[in-house]
């Protein structure tokens, strides 16, 4: 009996020092990641000022601003979304939707699971080859949109079909009873009913396009951009202008890797405070898709 | 067929089913151009990499010890860069994999409800955090810690980008380990504790077992992962190609040969605009081969039960 007694104790022993164990290994994740938002935020805040927002970098560290980045970044964020969001949910769609079992669905499917795990500087390179020596697209915000585009299509498809493919298949078919077709099936139910699950997709492949910097050093962003692309609005008909797309650019992450390479503290301020601002970015966009995935799980009870 | 289709005049029946076989085109092309995707990056690098190999013999570019393509006294050896990569990912998966690993059974096997619920999303977060502020992160707080402990590390090494990176892709290990590991069925465990096994046994000799595959797929695509990184090696490793496997030292690897070119001004078509494609050609071929092992063992365990 004793010796029973003495085995429980000593299993009760190992589970506890596992625990402790998990948790260690847990708090030295969770603790890195707040190493690194209060080292950013203990250098950068002090700098985040309405001139660091509103300025153009400079040559002097406590002149420089982000207002070029960030103007950059949300309008290659524009291109990358009309980029990918319609072609990454109709891929999604048809492959769950329409696709027979055939070798064409498994070469394509095949396709998207590789292309996910191709190295985002791989796409640079293409970009490089392809939109600025063949296309001739030149350095401009449409390149560096349509790469990040192409970048987080396998995310937004394989987010799409995630979500289509919870829909229950008797929703279909009640449409079908109707007389309905398949196409009037997805725009008016199955679409509808997984757009929560899409719209979570697509902010948090968004939120990885914003922080990406590989892909847009190889095609080539400059980093010392004094001027705004002209803006998509105008006073004067036809008060929408395209000319933005073919403008130079720079984004907040090449902003931040220029100042961080340079050897002065000073500038390596301002990156944290630049890193700052795109790290709030990047975690509010990846709460707000946590808390939709949240929502919509509770939700839904078919 | 039905009542309500024969409502529809014939001319209206046909553009119904017009319509639907042209929206069902438009999709179908649509989860083609992932294809063409593909096409373009293979095609791009496989055309400038021939380029570059009309100038390098092959056998020059996987032996030759340096790697210097923009001095007058041009080597082409891709070695040095294979090597910093080799380190840099080593480091990262000796993190990674024992953190992410025992993190994959704490939280399926041990942790309670509401623990797994907060301390998922808050793991992905550290997926989500720009590379490019895990590169400043590197060289500005993690190289002056480790300074202190080894006074001679110079301002760019290796040791403290591959640690990073290693806590960077603890996500990755995690939770497609803890995907494998909830797939595996209740029986199996419930048949441990049948046996008297205590709930560490039956995870190391039951549970981990059975989910293998499955922590195996997710270790090769951290791996996969790790070896495509950039940003952090880029600004933390230095980018001078170095042929060492000491990881005190500064190296380049593969990813940040590319940026350092991309960062200079190199005339299209040269030979030097050229080994940014090799590096990137040698690059893919090694991420696809990994990719495609893991996607094979991911698949064994989903079939297993």
């Amino acid at each position: 009996m004793r010796s029973v007694q003495q085995i429980i104790a000593r299993n009760k022993l190992a589970d506890g020092i596992f625990v402790v164990l998990g948790l260690l290994a847990l708090f030295i994740g969770i603790a890195t990641l707040l190493a690194l938002i209060v080292d950013l935020a203990l250098h950068g805040a002090p700098r985040l000022s309405w001139q660091f927002f509103t300025s153009f970098p400079s040559r002097f560290a406590a002149k420089a601003g982000i207002l070029s980045a960030w103007v950059g970044t949300c309008m290659v964020m524009l291109v990358t979304a009309a980029c990918a969001v319609p072609l990454g949910i109709a891929a999604g769609t048809y492959l769950e939707e329409y696709a027979p079992k055939n070798w064409v669905t498994d070469i394509i499917e095949i396709n998207i699971a590789n292309l996910a795990g191709v190295p985002s500087i791989v796409y640079g390179l293409m970009a490089l080859g392809l939109f600025i020596y063949q296309f001739n697209l030149g350095q401009t915000v449409l390149t560096a949109g349509l790469t990040l585009g192409l970048l987080i299509l396998p995310m937004v498809i394989i987010a799409t079909r995630e979500a289509v493919r919870a829909i229950p298949r008797n929703i279909r078919e009640a449409v079908y009873a109707l007389g309905g077709t398949q196409w009037q099936s997805i725009r008016d139910h199955v679409l509808p009913y997984s757009m929560g699950g899409i719209l979570t997709g697509v902010i948090i492949a968004m939120s990885r396009a914003i922080g990406e910097s590989a892909p847009i050093i190889t095609i080539g962003a400059l980093t010392f951009i004094a001027f705004l692309p002209p803006a998509p609005l105008q006073a004067t008909p036809p008060f929408v202008s395209f000319e933005w797309l073919t403008s130079p650019y720079t984004v907040m992450p090449i902003q931040m890797f220029n100042w961080v390479s340079r050897p002065q503290e000073a500038f390596h301020v301002n990156a944290a405070a630049a890193g700052l601002v795109l790290l709030l970015m990047t975690l509010l966009m990846n709460g707000i898709a946590i808390y939709l995935r949240y929502r919509f799980r509770k939700r839904i009870k078919w | 067929m039905s009542t309500l289709l024969s409502v529809l005049s014939p001319r209206a029946r046909l553009l119904r089913r017009i319509r639907e076989r042209a929206i069902e085109l438009v999709l179908f092309l649509a989860a083609l151009s992932s294809v063409a995707v593909t096409a373009g990056i293979v095609g791009v690098l496989a055309y400038e990499s021939y380029g570059f190999f009309q100038h390098v013999p092959l056998g020059d570019f996987l032996t030759d010890t340096q790697w210097t393509p923009l001095f007058d006294d041009a080597h082409y050896g891709i070695l040095p860069l294979l090597t910093g990569t080799l380190v840099t990912t080593v480091i990262a998966l000796l993190v990674a994999i024992p953190l992410g690993t025992v993190i994959a059974i704490y939280l399926s096997e041990y942790a309670p409800y509401r623990v797994r619920e907060v301390a998922k999303p808050v793991l992905e977060m550290l997926s989500g955090v720009p590379t490019v502020v895990y590169g400043y992160f590197a060289l500005l707080f993690v190289t002056p810690l480790l300074q202190k402990i080894f006074p001679s590390l110079p301002g760019f090494s290796m040791l403290s980008a591959g640690l990073v990176m290693g806590i960077m892709i603890i996500p990755y290990v995690s939770s497609l380990s803890e995907d494998a590991i909830q797939a595996v069925p209740m029986q199996l465990r419930e048949g441990s504790y049948a046996m008297g096994a205590s709930r560490l046994r039956t995870a190391l000799s039951v549970v981990i077992p059975a989910a293998l595959s499955g922590v195996a797929a997710a270790y090769v695509l951290a791996m996969s992962r790790a070896v495509g990184e950039t940003m952090v090696v880029a600004i933390a490793a230095g980018m001078q190609p170095n042929l060492t496997l000491n990881p005190m030292e500064p190296a380049a690897t593969i990813t940040t040969y590319i940026v350092q070119v991309s960062l200079g001004d190199l005339p299209h078509g040269s030979i030097g605009y050229q080994t940014i494609f090799a590096a990137g050609f040698t690059l893919l071929l090694l991420t696809l081969a990994f990719n495609i092992v893991g996607q094979m063992l991911k698949r064994r365990f989903r079939q297993a039960y």
